[in-house]
C-alpha cells in the first residue's frame, strides 16, 4: 500500500490512471457490445397494444407447441430470447405455424399478414432480448459489394445452399432451401437467428455490412440471369447429365431413326 | 448343323458346330431379300419434285443460319449486362444449329428420297486364305532365319536386355515432377498451426474473440500466419491443411471428452480440421442443433459433440480436433498444431 | 475418276486423258497416291443400315466437334496456376484473386465473343461423346457383335471409353474453380489411399502437396495432347478393323454370315453419314445455345476452404462418386480403416476408399475380357457376322442388364443428395437402401431380364406356329368364340426362326482322355449359360402347325394365310 501511495504522486500516475480507465471501459464496452450486438433488440419499437395483440395471436395459434408463456414444450422450443427477427422470419416465410411435424419446417404462403406478424414479433421480443428485425439501411442491396459478398457467400453459405443458391441436402431429410426469391429481410434474419439447424451468423461473426454484401451478391446473381441459357435448376453436373441422357439423347435417337428409316 | 431342341431340356444335345448354308438349318429356308418396294418419289415425279424443293429449303435455312451467326457475332456488343451475352449465345447457338441442321437434314433427305434405295449385297471375303497364310508363314520363317536371331543367342539376349533397359531413363526422368525441398511424407504431419497462433476468419483475416462466437454459430477459420506465406499456390497448399471449422455449442452439450483433451475446448467453443478424413473434401455443413457435420461430397457425418466421431458415411476416422485456448487479449489461439495428420488417410500415416 | 486397271503405270499416263478439269486433277492425284484402289475399295462398300448402328458414328462426330471447339478454346485459355486479379466483365468476381487459368476461363465466357458458346459446345459434346460410346458399347454387347473376329476391336473400344472418361475428367479440372478443385481433391484422397505408393504418386502428380502450383498445366498437357492423340490412334485402329471385318448385320431374310446387305458408301451411305455429322453438330449447337452448362463463374476460384452443396462430377464419373458414397466407413463401432502393425509403427489401409475401387476394377476388367469368357463358356469358336437378337441369348442379356443395374445404382448414389432434396427423402435412408440394393438389384435385374427374354422367345414361337392375333373375334358354328390369327409371311417368319439355341454340353475330355477341373467348371458355366432355353421352331413343328391349320378347314382366316407359308418352298 505504501508503495502505491508513493507512486500515485508520480508525474505519470495521472496518465497511467487515465489509460487504465480508458482500457477498462473500452474493454468492457467492447465485450458488452460484441455480446449484445446481436441482441440489440428491445421492446421499445413496439407499442404495448402490439404486444397485447401479439400475445392474443400467440395464445390462439402458437401456444399448443411453444407453451402458453412461450416457455416451450416437448413439441416446440422455448421462444424466450429468440428475438423479433426469429418470429419475423419463421412466420413471415410461412414456416410457422408448422403444417406438420417433419425433419424441418417447410416454407409456405404465410398465414398471418404483415401487421399480425409484427404483433407476434412484438410479443416474443417482449419476453426476452434477441435479434431484432434488421434496419432497412442494411437491406439496400445497391449499397452492398457483390464481389465481396460472393466471396463471403462461397465460404460461409455455399456448402449448404449451393454455389448458385439453389439449395442442398442435409442429414436425415433436412435440407438447406434455395435462396432464390427470398426477401432481403428474411435472408438477413436467417443469418442472425439461425433457423432450424442453420448456424447463427451473429454480427460479431459477419458484421451487418458483410451481410449486406452477401444479400447484394444474391440479388445481383438473381437479377443478372443465366448467360448460357436455361439454367437446368443450377444444380450442376447432375442436372446437366440428366438433361443430356433424356432430352439430348432422345432428339439424337429420333434423328437416327429418321435417318435410317425408309422413305415412304 | 444347329441344334434344334423342342423345348425339352432333357433331350440330349450336341455342341454347336457351324454348318453354313444348310437349307435344313431353320424351320424355313432363307427366302432371300424381300422384293424392293418403290418409294413415292420413284414413281411420281411430282413427289420427287417436292422432295427436291424440301431439300432446297433446308439448304436455304442453313444459309440463313450462317447469316444469323454473323449478325449475332457483330451486332451484339458484350458488356457487363449478362442479358446481352445470353442473347448473343442463344443466337449463335440457334444460328449454328440452323446452318448445320439445314445441311445435315437436307443431305439426308436427299439421300433418302432421291438417291436409289436398292439394298445391295456384298460378299464377305474370308480374313485369310490358307494358301496365303502358308506363304506368310514361310516369309516370317525366312526372315527369322536370315536375321540369324535364333542361331546367335548371345547378341539376341543382349539386345533384349538393352531394349528392356532403354526406356527406364524415361521413367526415372519424371522424378523431378516433385522438386520440393521437403520431399517426403513427413510434411503431411505439419500444418501452420502452432502454439499461440491466432484463429482468424476466412476470408477477412480478422482475429476472433471468444465472445464473438454466440452459441450455435460456426465460423470458417484459418491460422493468422497463413497470410505470411508467399505465393498464391503455396498459400493454398498450406491452407489445404490448415482450414478449421470453429463452432460454439452449449458446454453441457459436449458429451465425450477423452483423457488429455479436457482443455482443448473453450467454454463450448470447439475447433476441428475441415478436411474430411475420407478423401479430403471440406466438411463444412454444420447443423447447430444436432451438432452434426456433413461432408457434401460423400456425406460422411461427424458428431461434434462426441469428438467428431463418424456417425454416418464412408469416413473411417474422426476429424482431427484443434486444441484451442484464449490469449491475453481475449482472442482465440491454437494450443499446438494438430496432434495427428489432417486429411485423407495415406499409407505412411501411422508410422512413427 | 479413272478406274481402269492397266498393268504398266507408264501406259496409264499415255492411254488415259481425262476430259474435264476435275478429271485431270483426280488423275494427277491418283497417279501419285493410288486413289484408284481406294475408290475401288470404298466407293461401293456396303454398310448395313439400322439406327442402332449410328452410335459409333455419333461418338466419332462428337469427338470431331470436341477437337474443333477445343482448338478454339486453346487460343484463349492459359492453364497457369499463377495468381492474378480478375478485372473482366463479370461483376460479382471483379477484384477477386484467382489463378490465371480461372481468369482466362472467365474471359472466354464473358469477354471473348462466342467463347461462352464454344465452351458450352465443348462441354456438351464431351458429355455426349462418352454417352455415345457407352450406348454404342451396350449395343455391341447385347447383340453379340463382340464375338469372333471382333474381340480385339471390342478391347480397343473399351480402351476408348476409358480414355474418353480420362479426357473428360482432365478437362473438367482445368478451369481451376471450387467444384473441379474439390474433384481433384477427391482424386488426391483416392490416390493417397493406395498402399505403399499412394503418397508418392500424389506428390508427383501435384508437384508436392495438394494442390501445389503444377497440376493444372500437367492436366492440360494430358488433356489437349496425350489423351486426344491416344484416342485418335485408337479410333484409327478401330475404324481400320471395321473395314477389315465389314459391318455386322441384324438377322433377317437374305442376310447370312457370308454377305453384307446394305447401302453402298457412294452415294447413299456417304450422304447419310456425312449428313449425320451436320445433324449432330446442329443438335449440339442448339443445346449449347439454349442450355447453360458448367456455370463456372458461380463456383469461384479454387480455394481449399469452400465447398458447395451438390458437389458432383460430370455424369461419367458419377458412378465412381456414388460407390464412394455407398461404402460405410464403420461397421458398427468397428472402423474399416485398418492399421497394419509394422516394426516402424503402423501402416494405414484405407479400406473405405479401397474397397469401392474393387467392384469398379472388376467391372472394367470383366468388360475387357468378356468376349473370351463367353467364347470359353459356350465353346463357340466360329466367326459371327449376323447379330443376335438380345432375347435369343437370354443369359448374356441378363448378365448385361445385371451389370448395367449395378452401374446405375452407383450412378444414382452419385446424385443421392439431389434425389433427397427433390423427392423429399432422407439422404441417409437413400444410402441405407442403396447399400442393400447394390447387392439385390443386379440379382433381380438378372432374373427379370432372363424371364423377359424367355417370354419374348416363347411369344416368337407362338407367333411362328399360330400367327398373330388379328384382333377379330369369330363365332364358330358350335358357338365357340375365338380370335382370328393371321400368319406371317416368309420374310417375317425367317427372322423369328433363324437363330440357334444350343443345349448345354457336358465336359469334354482333353487329349489324355481326362476331364480337368477347369473343364468341369467350364461345363457347369456352360450349363448355366444354356440351360434356360426356348428352342427355335423346328421344321417338323412348323409343318405340324401348318397341317393342324389344314385339319380345321372351317377356319377360313388361318387357311387363307397359311397358304402363303409353304415352308419356305418358294425361293426368291
Amino acid at each position: 500500500m505504501k508503495a502505491l501511495s508513493q507512486r500515485r504522486r508520480h508525474p505519470f500516475a495521472g496518465v497511467a490512471l487515465l489509460l487504465l480507465g480508458l482500457l477498462i471501459t473500452g474493454g468492457l464496452y467492447a465485450a458488452a457490445t460484441t455480446i449484445n450486438e446481436a441482441q440489440a433488440s428491445s421492446t421499445e419499437d413496439y407499442s404495448s397494444a402490439d404486444v397485447d395483440e401479439g400475445e392474443r395471436l400467440f395464445v390462439a395459434n402458437c401456444a399448443t407447441c411453444h407453451g402458453i408463456n412461450a416457455e416451450g414444450t416437448d413439441n416446440g422450443p422455448s421462444l424466450v430470447g429468440v428475438g423479433a427477427a426469429s418470429v419475423d422470419f419463421q412466420v413471415g416465410t410461412g414456416r410457422m405455424p408448422m403444417q406438420m411435424h417433419g425433419p424441418q419446417a417447410q416454407k409456405k404462403p404465410p398465414q398471418f399478414n404483415d401487421e399480425q406478424t409484427m404483433q407476434l414479433a412484438a410479443y416474443v421480443a417482449s419476453l426476452g432480448a434477441g435479434p431484432a428485425v434488421p434496419d432497412d439501411e442494411y437491406l439496400d442491396v445497391d449499397q452492398g459489394d457483390p464481389a465481396r459478398g460472393g466471396e463471403l457467400f462461397r465460404i460461409n453459405c455455399a456448402m449448404c445452399h449451393n454455389a448458385a443458391a439453389a439449395g442442398g441436402a442435409l442429414t436425415e431429410g433436412k435440407f438447406a432451401p434455395s435462396l432464390h426469391g427470398v426477401e432481403e429481410r428474411h435472408i438477413y434474419e436467417a443469418m442472425t437467428t439461425g433457423p432450424q439447424n442453420m448456424p447463427v451468423f451473429s454480427d460479431a461473426n459477419i458484421p451487418p455490412e458483410d451481410k449486406q454484401d452477401i444479400i447484394a451478391f444474391l440479388k445481383t446473381y438473381e437479377s443478372q440471369g443465366t448467360p448460357g441459357g436455361f439454367s437446368l435448376g443450377s444444380l450442376g453436373p447432375v442436372s446437366e447429365g440428366l438433361f443430356l441422357w433424356t432430352g439430348g439423347i432422345a432428339v439424337i435417337i429420333a434423328s437416327m431413326v429418321w435417318l435410317t428409316s425408309r422413305s415412304s | 448343323m444347329g441344334e434344334h431342341g423342342h423345348g425339352d431340356p432333357n433331350e440330349p444335345g450336341a455342341v454347336i458346330r457351324a454348318g453354313e448354308g444348310d437349307p435344313g438349318r431353320y424351320a424355313i429356308a432363307d427366302p432371300g431379300l424381300p422384293p424392293h418396294r418403290p418409294r413415292l418419289a420413284d414413281e411420281d415425279p411430282q413427289v420427287a419434285k417436292r422432295s427436291e424443293r424440301q431439300v432446297f429449303v433446308l439448304f436455304l435455312l442453313s444459309i440463313i443460319g450462317t447469316i444469323t451467326v454473323f449478325v449475332a457475332y457483330f451486332a451484339i456488343e458484350l458488356t457487363e449486362d449478362l442479358q446481352m451475352l445470353r442473347l448473343q449465345n442463344t443466337l449463335l447457338g440457334v444460328g449454328v444449329a440452323l446452318s448445320m441442321l439445314g445441311i445435315g437434314l437436307g443431305v439426308v433427305h436427299w439421300a433418302k428420297t432421291l438417291m436409289p434405295d436398292h439394298e445391295l449385297v456384298e460378299a464377305r471375303k474370308p480374313l485369310r486364305k490358307e494358301s496365303e497364310r502358308q506363304e506368310a508363314e514361310k516369309i516370317v520363317g525366312d526372315v527369322l532365319e536370315e536375321s540369324g536371331i535364333k542361331r546367335r543367342p548371345l547378341i539376341r539376349n543382349t539386345l533384349i536386355g538393352a531394349v528392356l533397359l532403354a526406356p527406364l531413363p524415361g521413367i526415372v526422368m519424371f522424378r523431378d515432377l516433385d522438386q520440393s525441398d521437403d520431399f517426403g511424407v513427413e510434411r503431411m504431419r505439419h500444418s501452420l498451426w502452432d502454439e499461440g497462433v491466432r484463429l482468424v476468419r476466412d476470408p477477412t483475416g480478422t482475429p476472433i474473440r471468444a465472445a464473438d462466437m454466440t452459441v450455435g454459430s460456426s465460423m470458417h477459420v484459418v491460422p493468422e500466419n497463413l497470410r505470411d506465406v508467399p505465393g498464391h499456390g503455396d498459400r493454398l497448399t498450406e491452407k489445404a491443411k490448415a482450414v478449421v471449422l470453429l463452432m460454439r455449442m452449449n458446454p453441457d452439450d459436449i458429451e465425450t471428452v477423452s483423457e488429455g483433451r479436457e482443455d482443448w475446448t473453450y467454454d463450448g467453443i470447439i475447433a476441428c480440421s475441415k478436411v474430411c478424413t475420407h478423401v479430403g473434401c471440406p466438411v463444412a455443413l454444420y447443423e447447430r442443433h444436432t451438432h452434426h457435420l456433413l461432408c457434401p461430397c460423400h456425406q460422411s457425418t461427424f458428431d461434434a459433440a462426441n469428438e467428431f466421431k463418424v456417425i454416418f458415411g464412408p469416413a473411417g476416422r474422426p476429424l482431427p480436433q484443434l486444441p484451442i485456448s484464449v490469449d491475453d487479449e481475449g482472442y482465440l489461439v491454437a494450443q499446438s498444431d494438430f496432434t495427428e495428420p489432417v486429411g485423407p488417410t495415406y499409407w505412411e500415416r501411422g508410422e512413427k | 475418276m479413272s478406274t481402269h486397271t492397266s498393268e504398266s503405270p507408264g501406259a496409264v499416263a499415255e492411254e488415259h486423258r481425262p476430259a474435264t478439269r476435275t478429271g485431270r486433277i483426280a488423275d494427277y492425284v491418283d497417279q501419285r497416291v493410288g486413289g484408284t484402289s481406294i475408290v475401288r475399295e470404298f466407293g461401293r462398300k456396303i454398310f448395313p443400315d439400322h439406327w442402332t448402328f449410328m452410335f459409333g458414328e455419333l461418338a466419332l462426330y462428337s469427338f470431331l466437334i470436341l477437337i474443333l471447339s477445343g482448338t478454339f478454346l486453346t487460343f484463349w485459355f492459359d492453364p497457369s496456376m499463377s495468381s492474378t486479379t480478375y478485372d473482366g466483365s463479370y461483376a460479382p468476381l471483379q477484384g477477386v484473386e484467382m489463378s490465371v487459368a480461372y481468369a482466362t476461363a472467365l474471359d472466354l465466357s464473358f469477354d471473348v465473343r462466342g467463347g461462352l458458346f464454344m465452351r458450352q459446345l465443348h462441354h456438351w459434346a464431351a458429355l455426349l461423346f462418352v454417352a455415345a460410346m457407352a450406348i454404342h458399347m451396350l449395343r455391341v454387347f447385347f447383340t453379340g457383335a463382340f464375338r469372333k473376329p471382333r474381340e480385339l476391336n471390342w478391347v480397343v473400344g473399351c480402351s476408348l471409353l476409358i480414355l474418353g472418361m480420362g479426357a473428360g475428367f482432365t478437362g473438367y479440372s482445368l478451369p481451376d474453380e471450387v467444384l473441379s478443385g474439390n474433384g481433384l481433391r477427391i482424386i488426391d484422397g483416392m490416390i493417397k489411399a493406395l498402399p505403399v505408393v499412394g503418397s508418392y504418386i500424389s506428390f508427383f502428380l501435384f508437384g508436392g502437396e495438394f494442390p501445389g502450383n503444377e497440376v493444372i498445366p500437367r492436366l492440360y498437357a494430358l488433356h489437349i495432347m496425350v489423351i486426344p492423340a491416344l484416342i485418335l490412334v485408337l479410333i484409327a485402329i478401330h475404324l481400320f478393323m471395321v473395314v477389315i471385318h465389314k459391318h455386322t448385320q441384324y438377322p433377317g431374310p437374305g442376310r447370312t454370315e457370308t454377305n453384307v446387305v446394305g447401302y453402298p458408301v457412294g452415294p447413299v451411305y456417304a450422304a447419310k453419314a456425312g449428313g449425320f455429322f451436320f445433324i449432330v453438330f446442329g443438335i449440339l449447337a442448339g443445346i449449347s445455345g439454349t442450355f447453360q452448362i458448367n456455370a463456372l463463374w458461380n463456383y469461384g476460384p479454387y480455394d481449399p476452404s469452400p465447398v458447395q452443396a451438390g458437389a458432383q462430377p460430370d455424369w461419367y464419373i458419377g458412378p465412381f462418386e456414388g460407390v464412394l458414397r455407398l461404402m460405410p466407413g464403420y461397421l458398427g463401432d468397428f472402423s474399416l480403416e485398418w492399421l497394419l502393425p509394422m516394426p516402424w509403427g503402423a501402416n494405414n489401409l484405407a479400406l473405405p476408399v479401397l474397397i469401392p475401387m474393387i467392384p469398379v476394377a472388376v467391372m472394367f476388367l470383366g468388360l475387357f475380357i468378356w468376349p473370351w469368357v463367353e467364347a470359353w463358356i459356350t465353346g463357340d469358336k466360329r466367326e459371327h457376322h449376323v447379330l443376335d437378337r438380345p432375347r435369343n441369348v437370354p443369359t448374356r442379356t441378363a448378365v448385361g442388364s445385371a451389370v448395367a443395374t449395378f452401374y446405375c445404382i452407383m450412378w444414382g448414389m452419385g446424385a443421392n443428395d439431389l434425389i433427397a432434396t427433390h423427392f423429399q427423402l432422407s439422404l441417409n435412408d437413400i444410402t441405407y437402401w442403396s447399400r442393400v440394393l447394390i447387392f439385390v438389384g443386379p440379382v433381380i435385374a438378372y432374373i427379370v431380364t432372363k424371364r423377359v427374354c424367355l417370354a419374348l422367345q416363347r411369344k416368337d414361337r407362338e407367333i411362328v406356329l399360330h400367327g398373330n392375333e388379328a384382333g377379330v373375334i369369330e363365332v364358330l358354328p358350335h358357338g365357340e368364340f375365338r380370335e382370328k390369327h393371321s400368319r406371317l409371311n416368309d420374310y417375317e417368319l425367317y427372322t423369328l426362326v433363324a437363330f440357334e439355341s444350343p443345349e448345354p454340353s457336358g465336359p469334354v475330355p482333353n487329349a489324355k482322355g481326362k476331364v480337368t477341373r477347369t473343364e468341369k467348371m467350364r461345363a457347369s458355366l456352360n450349363r448355366w449359360f444354356f440351360e434356360d432355353r426356348v428352342a427355335p421352331v423346328s421344321r417338323e413343328e412348323y409343318l405340324e402347325a401348318l397341317s393342324h391349320d389344314h385339319h380345321e378347314p372351317h377356319d377360313a382366316g388361318i387357311e387363307a394365310s397359311a397358304s402363303q407359308g409353304q415352308v419356305g418352298a418358294r425361293h426368291h
